[in-house]
């Protein structure tokens, strides 16, 4: 086994992201791939969060079940994970948050009492990194560097005492080992992993960034709020405007505002915040403005599970908004189609005029993962806006259905939009006969929109009999899957662009003798929109709702369950 | 410049003869024309209602947005380009029914833009509801026994929030009005201009005659850079003062507050990101 998951489990506030940041470093500095995601509960302090660790000298990048060593750092931690803790499980942790667990394997580790003899129980977190670098035989050196780096922005003595205490761990840990209490089965990467680590929220922000937003306004609302935050922390070097605005409504009208002038403006939210949002995109509907959308969801209704994942907003996206007019919707599967998407949503917005969405879920925005890089070379960023002529017309009835756009105050034109029903200078009427005409100008887009649809991408062979489908954030956990039960029969079908759907999807449908959708939510959402748009009735579907992630294990078993009734 | 340079030809007015939206229009463009503001440097942004409709009779640039949504977009506009002189123009229930809390949050951002509202005291586009500033008793078809909430002091809450600047006009003086108009547009932050304007069809009790009998201009005796002094103008109902109440220079805009402006005054739309700049940042995450 070169795979190894390890999870951390603890309450709020105990410092498990930084285990979680550090290791992750240090890991990845060594060679590994390296996958991590949390579960945490909406409470900042107490409670029991984890987060999962997986290292692996093959690329890895999806949620497992599984968990090979356990870092308790609560006396909840066993009981919170349940049945993913395991005999075969090595549960590493204090006394008394192991005690009364004699099914398990167990080593006592009195990490508070190494951090108080340091200085301060704050160092338990960093003793931990330094065991779990000593179990996956990681070079001493690169942890005290890592660390050091790691802490560097800090005072001396804290980055002094943040050694000592991964020194600490590190022998522990080496010691153990060395006494044969455990043994993990991890060979050290010959080479050195140049890749780069970034998380959902950060690709999300550096696409925003490559698509030249330069103004944000949102209201912070988990899980959207990080992407709020990078363009926050990136603001001076790259001349972005950032507003906390009061609620979503002003965000979304603010942002309006700025495309009007000539920025290239997002906002980010969750569920109830795009709610408040709707009235907005359906003003963007109408006076054909661009604006860039992210939409992390979570588990509704209402206020829902604040914390926890789910694709339940796919609807509520796309049907949200009173009036008809087009739209565009990306659901990036990976951390390459956050990057990607994010700055192409950018230039379709403003070349089409149209709400772009970046649907994303808290298991998306909230996992790390190792990648080879981002390639600028391949991406270009273009200005749509016009300089207008003293007799320029906002809304000219154009073939296309796209009328240029003009800013204010470039060139000699007057940028009349207005919400009523308007006339091609932008001017309110109620003429029957213009009123249809700018319906179908509007709705004229969708079909220039179409010709630039995204392809679903299919994994696997094309001679497939059973077509797995699925969108967004479940790409690797699937494509894991399937990889398992490894038969060539199977192919898994993504789509990273979910509106408008790629013509030829049913195509690919219709090839196959069996077809499963697997979606966390309750309704399968996109499978009745395939339904919609292709007639097809996808066969199966795997559904989960319970605010969780598919874990790789829950799809194999559950593919093969579908497989095995059909012979 | 000629107040003939925002005459947009003919055009349907919706507005009742009459109405004091006429007045307000007419004193805007002759502040604008004295204050030589081209229509294509000006945005008039406006949310819904009859007084919103303002942008759609004179020749300027225009965003006329959703209900209560004018203040949002008129600080995204101007944010993004502060060249432009942003006026967000609306009526009472717009800006302070619906948009009652852009209006507090816009106050405390300080954006450099001139908010002036028609202040009817009705509803004029649904027909003759309550407003926020509807008087305590004004019986209409919905509030049959008549109005019963405070009504809505938008002068003392802009103190209390140390708006910038606060001022109250009155439709039917036109020459007063047109240069408290052209002082909020000069003002070098936001200006609240609360604007009394008759409803000759809704609101048969705050008339002109009323207005003209109910109100006062303040003298020079009025010192408008003493908030509490300004606090306690905006509270006297008897009789209803006009003219600029309170004024704080102090106060940096909303626009002076961004980083993005202090070496570099182009406006966004003539910024480009710079590639290199982001390869620096993505390899940063090795």
């Amino acid at each position: 086994m070169n795979d190894i998951s390890i999870v951390l489990c603890g309450e709020a506030g105990q410092g498990i992201q930084t285990v979680e940041q550090l290791f992750t470093k240090i890991v990845k500095k060594e060679g590994f791939n390296v996958f991590s995601t949390k579960e945490y509960m909406s409470r900042v302090r107490g409670g029991s969060n984890s987060t999962q660790l997986r290292i692996s000298t093959e690329p890895v990048s999806a949620y497992i079940n599984r968990i090979d060593i356990l870092i308790t750092l609560s006396e909840h931690a066993i009981k919170h994970l349940g049945d993913r803790v395991s005999n075969k499980t090595i549960i590493i942790g204090e006394k008394n948050h192991i005690k009364n667990n004699k099914n398990f394997k167990a080593i006592e580790i009195p990490f508070s009492l190494h951090a108080k003899e340091i200085g301060n129980i704050v160092f338990s977190n960093t003793i931990a990194v330094g065991l779990l670098s000593a179990l996956c035989k990681i070079d001493k050196k690169v942890v005290t560097e890592q660390v050091k780096n790691f802490f560097s922005k800090k005072k001396k003595n804290l980055v002094k005492n943040n050694i000592l205490a991964a020194e600490k761990g590190y022998n522990t840990g080496y010691n153990i080992v060395k006494k044969g209490k455990i043994r993990v089965n991890i060979s050290v990467p010959k080479q050195q992993n140049t890749d780069i680590v970034l998380n959902g929220t950060q690709a999300i922000g550096l696409g925003a960034l490559a698509g030249g937003c330069n103004f944000i306004s949102s209201y912070p609302m988990s899980p959207s709020t990080g992407v709020l935050t990078f363009l926050s922390q990136q603001s001076n070097d790259f001349d972005i405007i950032v507003e906390q605005a009061e609620d979503e409504i002003s965000a979304i009208n603010m942002a309006l505002g700025a495309w009007y002038a000539g920025a290239r403006a997002m906002v980010t939210t969750s569920g109830g915040g795009y709610a408040l949002m709707t009235e907005g995109v359906s003003l963007a509907g109408m006076i054909e403005s661009p604006i860039v959308i992210h939409l992390a969801q979570r588990p509704g209704p209402a206020t829902g599970l604040p914390t926890r994942t789910e694709q339940s907003d796919l609807e509520h996206a796309l049907y949200s908004s009173h009036g008809e007019f087009p739209k565009i919707i990306f659901a990036p599967g990976t951390l390459q189609d956050g990057f990607y998407l994010t700055q192409k949503a950018f230039n379709l917005a403003d070349k089409y005029q149209v709400p772009v969405y970046i649907l994303t879920d808290q298991y998306f925005v909230d996992s790390y993962n190792n990648i080879p890089g981002l390639h600028l070379d391949r991406i270009s960023n273009r200005n749509y806006f016009v300089k207008t002529k003293k007799d320029y017309k906002r809304y000219e009835l154009k073939n296309n259905g796209i009328s240029p756009r003009g800013i204010p105050g470039y060139g000699n034109g007057l940028i009349c939009v207005d919400s009523d029903e308007h006339d091609e200078e932008g001017r309110i009427t109620e003429s029957i006969n213009i009123r249809t005409k700018m319906v179908d100008k509007r709705l004229r887009k969708l079909k220039e929109i179409m010709k630039e649809t995204i392809p679903p991408a299919l994994i696997g062979d094309e001679h497939y009999k059973t077509l797995i489908i699925g969108w967004g954030s479940t790409y690797h956990i699937i494509k894991e899957a399937i990889e398992k039960i490894g038969r060539k029969d199977v192919s898994f079908l993504h789509f990273k662009q979910i509106y408008p759907i790629h013509p030829n999807t049913i195509n690919i449908l219709k090839k196959a003798e069996k077809t499963i959708i697997l979606e966390n939510n309750a309704t399968s959402q996109f499978g009745k929109l395939i339904k919609l748009h292709t007639g097809y009735e996808i066969n199966h579907k795997i559904l989960q709702y319970n605010g969780l992630p598919f874990s790789v294990e829950t799809v194999e078993k559950q593919i093969k369950q579908i497989l095995q009734r059909g012979q | 410049m000629d107040i003939k340079e925002y005459d947009s030809g003919s055009i349907d007015i919706a507005w009742c003869p009459g109405c004091g939206n006429y007045a307000i229009l007419n004193t805007l463009k002759q502040a604008l024309a004295e204050l030589k503001i081209s229509p294509q440097q000006l945005v008039v942004v406006s949310g819904i209602g009859q007084a919103a409709k303002i942008p759609q009779y004179f020749k300027t640039n225009y965003f006329n947005g959703l209900h209560g949504r004018a203040l949002p977009p008129a600080t995204g506009i101007k944010s993004a380009n502060p060249s432009l002189t942003v006026i967000a123009e609306s009526g009472d229930g717009d800006m302070y029914g619906e948009g009652g809390n852009h209006f507090i949050h816009t106050i405390r951002r300080n954006p450099d833009i001139t908010n002036i509202i028609h202040n009817n005291m009705v509803y004029g586009l649904t027909k003759g509801q309550a407003s926020p500033t509807s008087e305590l008793g004004f019986r209409t078809p919905i509030q049959i026994t008549g109005v019963v909430s405070e009504p809505f002091n938008p002068l003392s809450i802009a103190i209390a929030l140390d708006a910038s600047f606060v001022a109250r006009a009155f439709a039917g003086d036109i020459k007063e009005t047109k240069e408290i108009m052209k002082k909020a547009i000069t003002h070098k932050g936001y200006a609240l201009v609360d604007i009394f304007q008759p409803c000759i069809t809704f609101n048969k009790i705050n008339t002109y005659e009323w207005f003209k009998k109910h109100t006062y201009y303040m003298d020079s005796t009025h010192d408008i850079t003493n908030r509490l002094e300004s606090f306690k103008k905006s509270i006297e109902i008897a009789k209803l003062p006009l003219g600029i109440f309170y004024k704080n220079k102090n106060k940096k805009n909303f626009e002076q507050n961004l980083k993005i402006y202090t070496k570099n005054k182009k406006p966004l739309y003539q910024r480009h990101m710079r590639m290199e700049k982001i390869a620096k940042l993505i390899n940063s995450k090795k």
